[in-house]
């Protein structure tokens, strides 16, 4: 019998309240597991408060070939940026 | 006995435990069956080098003798070490050493919880710290006893092997003695077989869960505790431990 | 270095992709696991990101010799924490070589089967305590110069391991030198064990940046799609640079006769390596090759009734789990 444990991916919220981050992947037979394994593995250095764990095979990424309509018609919104607008300087701070 | 000789000696007991067994459970770096068990075996060994700092710090402090934890632990021999027995029998294979992390760890859950409250404000902020670890290790030992007890037929087997052997060792804790006697009456440490009813909740909740049964027989294996008598397997462990300040006396590390 | 003598691999494929290729990261984009990738681009990476992953789980070997025989409490938690963050740099490089669709079960066995090698300098004994600090400071050493440039190595997964892998790396060099600091200035004995480690470990670190790369033949695709930054020669030269002082530092005896400072190339000159002795333990030959494998294989093998055993505990539960539901 061989069973490879899955694979986990791992999120960390680190100290300063910022979203979680995908920090890396490990192997545990279950998310609990997965849960203390990432404690073990991924907060040595005092880096996190608080862990969150997905199987890896759960995560629907994009697919890099769809990369010019998913992403390019994004760009010429050039309008949505604050730095689109000039701002008469004694308007001060906006 | 002076309540600084009984403390003396507690702090001996408890620091010799935590020394030992995270001598033990640091033999598996390198060694183990999975990187994640083996970066998580090395945070147990990790905090418990740190107790045992602690712990043999302020034994020596007590004691008075100018002692730091570095002397007390490479410069004593296997007589004066004041471990249960159950911290220093080999580390077997990767389930007999996860029991018995398991076993200590219940006992010492309970034990540091209790020694939060102690009389002696300095006993009770090493117990701060060290129950919160002890926490951790107690639900790691704890979930990895009933994953493997109620895994495959080989583990399964395997882990009531390795329960059969250490269970005869798990009254050592709860003796009680002299030392024991006069620090329970000055509020400073508990009465040991008081923690026995907590202990006993939580290691049948585990071993159930782990489809594990006690064995039968009420021997007992102590000798530790009191130093009368140890295994045989201290004194190579220390062999090992004290070589280099052993062998180049007075040198600085 | 952690990953020496990479063979790399040719690439067949239609020539316009290949170009696409080529100009992604001529224009310093990262390739990501899911990107079209040359095969060869894909398999030398496997062969480079797993045999650095093995590196650093063998090499975990000669330090944990010594953990049990630590001097101090302190020093016996350094080493233990230091050994443990290379279990876990073998577990980042690991999980970036499966973002190649390779698994860290197929990668272990391939070298357990001796068709997958580890660096060199594992090889060599650690035989005093002074080697402890001589291994974080020279082998460490040697790992963060190459570990630096690769942070800029053109696939994602493996720039951002090696990423972390150097903010740990740093804490690995200083606590070696601090060890073996503590034995140069201490007792005339100790002394002569720091000279011995670092007389001993000198040539094997300068042998982990592998042979010059006039010699090596495959280096070139290698630089070519940034799996490789910078060139063995480039950086072994920055390594003796930075170390010669801290040698002398030390009050040690220089290791090599032929080390000189030349005034005219602003580098250290030094002798070459044994290349005969370096290509012996890449066969097999080396001091401690045969322990080492019979080590891993046997941590490996004693450890498959737990890994089988903690799986079918998990599906055992998550089968309750459904039945109760």
């Amino acid at each position: 019998m061989k069973h490879e444990w899955p694979l986990w991916e791992i999120f960390i919220r680190g100290q300063h309240g910022l979203s979680h981050r995908h920090v890396g992947s490990l192997h545990a037979p279950d998310a609990e597991m997965a849960m203390k394994n990432a404690r073990d593995v991924y907060t040595r250095r005092n880096e996190g408060v608080s862990i969150w764990v997905v199987e890896a095979r759960h995560i629907a990424a994009s697919s890099p070939s769809e990369k010019g309509p998913m992403f390019e018609p994004s760009e010429s919104k050039i309008y949505r940026h604050p730095t689109f607008y000039d701002i008469p300087d004694e308007v001060g701070h906006m | 006995m002076t309540r600084d000789e009984a403390l003396f000696q507690f702090l001996l007991r408890m620091g010799d435990n935590t020394l030992i067994l995270g001598h033990r459970v640091s033999e598996w770096c390198g060694h183990s069956p999975v990187l994640e068990e083996d970066i998580a075996l090395a945070n147990t060994a990790l905090d418990m080098i740190g107790q045992t700092q602690l712990w043999l710090g302020l034994a020596g402090e007590v004691e008075g003798k100018a002692r730091s934890a570095d002397d007390l632990a490479f410069l004593r021999d296997a007589w004066d070490f004041r471990n249960v027995l159950l911290c220093e029998l080999p580390t077997g294979d990767f389930g007999q050493t996860l029991m018995r992390q398991f076993l200590y760890d219940a006992w010492s859950y309970g034990m540091t919880d209790w020694l939060k409250g102690s009389a002696d404000p300095r006993v009770a902020a090493i117990a701060e710290k060290a129950h919160k670890e002890v926490t951790y290790h107690l639900e790691r030992s704890g979930d990895t006893v009933v994953g493997l007890g109620d895994g495959t037929g080989e583990s399964h087997t395997r882990m009531q092997k390795s329960l059969d052997y250490l269970w005869p060792y798990v009254v050592e804790m709860f003796e009680k003695d002299k030392v024991d006697e006069v620090l329970a009456d000055a509020g400073i440490a508990p009465a040991p077989d008081d923690l026995r009813a907590g202990y006993d909740d939580i290691t049948a909740r585990v071993l159930a869960e782990a489809t594990l049964t006690l064995p039968e027989g009420s021997y007992v294996h102590k000798g530790g505790r009191n130093g009368r008598m140890h295994t045989e397997h201290l004194g190579h462990l220390l062999t090992s431990m004290q070589w280099l300040q052993r062998a180049y006396p007075g040198a600085a590390w | 270095m952690y990953a020496q003598m990479i063979k790399s691999e040719a690439s067949n494929e239609d020539p316009a992709l290949l170009e696409a290729f080529q100009a992604r990261i001529d224009a310093g984009e990262k390739i990501e696991p899911r990107d079209w990738m040359p095969e060869g681009y894909r398999k030398t990476l496997i062969r480079q990101i797993g045999q650095h992953a093995h590196s650093e789980v063998v090499g975990q070997l000669p330090e944990g010799n010594w953990i049990t025989r630590a001097p101090t409490l302190e020093r016996k938690a350094i080493l233990l924490a230091k050994v443990q963050d290379e279990a876990g740099h073998g577990l980042y490089l690991y999980s970036a070589a499966e973002t190649l669709g390779v698994s860290r079960d197929e990668l272990i066995e391939l070298l357990h089967e001796g068709r997958m090698k580890y660096s060199s300098i594992f090889n060599y004994p650690t035989l005093n305590w002074a080697d402890i600090g001589a291994v974080g400071w020279l082998v460490d050493g040697a790992a963060i110069v190459n570990q630096v440039a690769l942070q800029r190595t053109s696939y994602g997964p493996y720039s951002r391991a090696m990423v972390r892998i150097c903010k740990e790396e740093s804490f690995h060099a200083r606590q070696g030198y601090d060890a073996i600091r503590a034995m140069a200035f201490g007792t005339p004995e100790q002394k002569r064990q720091a000279q011995d480690a670092l007389n001993r470990l000198w040539f094997p670190a300068l042998m982990m940046f592998g042979p010059s790369d006039a010699e090596s033949v495959h280096s070139e695709q290698s630089m070519a799609w940034k799996i490789k930054v910078k060139s063995n020669d480039e950086l072994r030269q920055q390594f003796v640079d930075q170390t010669i002082p801290q040698i002398e530092y030390l009050g040690l005896d220089l290791p090599d006769p032929g080390i000189r400072w030349n005034e005219e190339s602003g580098h250290y000159d030094f002798s070459e390596p044994d290349w005969p002795e370096f290509f012996n333990v890449i066969k097999g030959n080396g001091p401690c090759n045969v322990d080492r494998m019979k080590d891993r294989v046997s941590a490996w093998e004693d450890g498959a009734w737990v890994r089988e055993g903690l799986m079918a505990h998990a599906q055992k539960k998550a089968a309750r789990k459904v039945a109760a539901e």
